[in-house]
């Protein structure tokens, strides 16, 4: 090639204006494949993980950024939807401090009481559960067909793969993956997530499924392990899971039935949950942690306390 | 000159990603967002030849594959916009094309890109998805990046046009 100069300087002028190399199409093409199969044969250890994560770091506090710069603007129209809102609670606020107040005026003998179980509810809150704070910074889109979403909290805040992510509704998923400050989450309402269920009113349980579907007509199926169990309309479901193992914390809330059907091939009971998360406009989420994670950022205290 | 157009098509997808996955979700219809990383890729691909726009269409795919909220097998849509970018390079001729030939082509890329995305889930199992869910998503796609096109493609090709005309020779 070296010995003929020109002629290779011409053969590639012409190349590059018609159309482009083949061998161009080609590689590339086959470089995708092989990315495909490193990642799906590997699975959990695919040497793709790092990559990712890599990945992650430089473009997660970019996202973080956008988004704090977005948000002023896309909350201009929650301010006018919030306002009767606002005011409901005002009312609600107004008669909980009266209330308080009635308790107060009558606390002497109460707190002495107090003091025995303080020692009680110090050795319970031990047990309860402890929050990382964090905030939704990304949304997977639907031309991907996976429900994710990006929290700007990671490994630097104590987060690891497979915690539970609730926020003040009730289940929101759990923890993918981490960086070290963004965390992706994998929506209750992805397809392929499988999250325990648990019938508050007969503590029957099931398997909740996604559908895959966000927004106003996102639900959750419920396929009960029991199938001569009828739940009724209304009653509420919680999670079940474990919390060494499972990636979701049990007691949970989890969302509404509103649809109740019997599957006749399969032999069971079909229930369709309405989940109390609205999923569409998630913001702030807490990530449940062991109480005595170090994080870089204040923890949310099993007994509601900051720190 | 090759380097500084490598690192300008890398940042205008670098940009086209963050948008894509910070700003649009808030104007999202039905979860689906206009796709600009493609609109990118497409502009590369009518201004600034096969060659370069393959790559670039490799890169953006890899990273939409591995950025944040993305959940699923690297490569695919790296596979996906591979193709999208051989296929806009072929519309592109010596002339400027017309506003009819970039909005076909653009419409062509996207049913083209959204559709082997999902087609390559399909054999590799990757997410559950119904047929019928799929084609409505692809619809939807199709017509947000076409209402994005007026804004996206104009400044982008001008910025690829713009690198070609100081570098190598037309």
């Amino acid at each position: 090639m070296a010995e003929r100069p020109d002629r290779e300087k011409r053969w590639r002028g012409l190349e590059e204006r018609s159309r482009p190399r083949r061998s161009t199409l080609v590689a590339l093409l086959l470089a995708s494949a092989t990315l495909m199969t490193l990642d799906q044969q590997a699975g959990e250890s695919s040497p793709i993980e790092p990559v990712r994560a890599a990945v992650g770091a430089a473009f997660g506090p970019v996202e973080t950024i956008t988004s704090a710069a977005v948000r002023p603007f896309t909350a201009v129209p929650t301010w006018f939807r919030s306002k009767d809102g606002l005011r409901r609670d005002i009312t609600d606020l107004e008669s909980e401090n009266a209330a308080l107040r009635e308790q107060v005026a009558s606390s002497g003998y109460d707190r002495n009481r107090l003091a025995e179980f303080e020692g009680l509810t110090r050795a319970a809150a031990d047990l309860g559960r402890s929050m990382v704070p964090a905030r939704v910074v990304a949304h997977g889109s639907a031309q991907s067909f996976s429900r994710t979403v990006t929290i700007d909290a990671g490994s630097d805040a104590g987060l690891r793969p497979d915690m539970t992510v609730v926020n003040n509704d009730g289940l929101v998923g759990r923890v993918l993956r981490v960086t070290s400050r963004t965390a992706t989450v994998l929506l209750l309402l992805d397809a392929e997530s499988v999250v325990g269920g648990r019938i508050g009113e007969s503590m029957e349980v099931g398997f909740l499924r996604g559908r895959g579907i966000l927004g106003q007509e996102g639900r959750l199926d419920l396929e009960l392990l029991d199938d001569a169990v009828v739940p009724a309309q209304g009653d509420t479901v919680v999670s079940w899971g474990s919390d060494g193992a499972g990636p979701y914390v049990p007691g949970v809330l989890v969302g509404r039935v509103t649809d109740v059907f019997a599957s006749v091939r399969e032999q069971a009971q079909r229930a369709v949950i309405e989940p109390f998360v609205d999923f569409s406009a998630l913001d702030v989420v807490g990530v449940i942690v062991p109480g005595d994670t170090a994080s870089d950022r204040a923890l949310i205290q099993a007994d509601g306390g900051i720190g | 000159m090759t380097l500084a157009r490598a690192v300008v098509g890398f940042l205008a997808v670098s940009v086209a990603l963050v948008l894509q996955v910070s700003l649009f979700p808030h104007v999202a219809w039905q979860g689906v967002v206009p796709n600009l990383v493609l609109l990118v890729v497409v502009a590369a691909a009518l201004t600034r030849g096969a060659q370069f726009a393959l790559v670039l269409g490799f890169v953006a795919g890899v990273l939409l594959d591995l950025a944040p909220p993305a959940d699923h097998l690297a490569g695919r849509w790296a596979l996906a916009l591979v193709v999208v970018a051989y296929l806009a390079a072929r519309v592109r001729q010596d002339v400027r094309p017309s506003t009819a030939a970039v909005l076909a082509t653009v419409a062509a890329s996207s049913f083209v890109g959204t559709s082997l995305f999902a087609l390559s889930g399909l054999v590799l199992r990757d997410p559950v998805i119904s047929v019928g869910e799929l084609l409505e998503v692809v619809a939807v796609a199709v017509l947000w990046d076409l209402l994005l096109t007026p804004f996206v493609l104009p400044p982008t090709m001008r910025l690829f046009e713009r690198l070609g005309r100081t570098g190598a020779p037309v």
